[in-house]
């Protein structure tokens, strides 16, 4: 089960994922990112201090979005991670493709 | 020890099976890095074959078997009689194609292969058997 809460702090988009992502729910990370873009969002923070799991179906959903993100050029940045959810992305080295960083305020540091 | 657990091939039931192996693992003193780990790589199993084998049919159900003993390596045994999915078969797509094409799977089987030593099929009188192998630390 995932809540995903949305918020806009100066002029990015931030997207508070709260409890676990895997196949059943990776759907409503998906419409999340896409409702931002699709209302013109092009800095999006990602908020994964109360990210409790992501499984491969939520790593794909990132994924699926670099190409696009650079081409419109939309800066994400993801913070906060727990050590287990960072390691997530370390294990298939997504972590090199991806912004991710430590906290808020790094994060809103990279979308300027 | 073993343990057993029994479960209808819905996606909702994902969290259930990782709590299973997340309790089982945690009781050996299993090290926490290596719990969440291996329930990545159990979690895409199954989904697979809730997914592919099963086409999420909550009536179909499998069993995951784990095995553990100390000093030994981890065993998991994923049991069901659908159609046998074998990523021995299936090439790990690159990381940089998956970003071009925009696909949103295909990182899974390179986590498996990459978080497991070793995956093993076996066939026997209309069950299938997917026995996922790793060696661990304790506590």
């Amino acid at each position: 089960m995932i809540h995903i809460k949305r918020l806009q702090e100066d002029s990015a988009d931030i997207l508070a994922l709260i409890g676990e992502i895997d196949a059943s729910s990776s759907i409503e990370l998906d419409l999340a990112i896409a409702k931002s873009v699709g209302e013109g969002a092009t800095k999006i923070l990602i908020d994964c201090s109360s990210l409790e799991y992501i499984s491969s179906a939520g790593l794909g959903v990132f994924m699926s979005y670099i190409e696009e993100f650079k081409d419109k050029n939309i800066k994400m940045v993801l913070y906060g991670m727990n050590d287990k959810v960072a390691n997530t992305f370390e294990i298939l080295g997504l972590n090199e493709l991806l912004d991710i960083t430590k906290d808020k305020a790094q994060a809103k540091r990279m979308i300027q | 020890m073993n343990y057993r657990y029994k479960v209808g091939c819905s996606i909702e039931n994902l969290k259930g099976v990782r709590d299973f192996i997340r309790n089982t693992l945690k009781t050996h003193g299993v090290q926490d890095l290596q719990i969440s780990e291996m329930v990545l790589a159990l979690d895409e199993m199954c989904s697979n074959l809730m997914i592919h084998s099963h086409q999420c049919n909550p009536d179909e159900l499998f069993e995951l078997h784990i095995s553990v003993q100390e000093g030994k390596p981890v065993i998991f045994e994923i049991i069901d009689d659908g159609t046998v999915f074998d990523i021995n078969k299936f090439s790990e797509p690159d990381l940089g194609n998956l970003v071009h094409d925009k696909r949103k799977g295909g990182l899974g089987i390179r986590l498996v292969k990459t978080i497991m030593d070793k995956v093993e099929y076996q066939t026997a009188s209309g069950k299938n058997v997917c026995r996922l192998i790793k060696q661990v630390r304790f506590n």
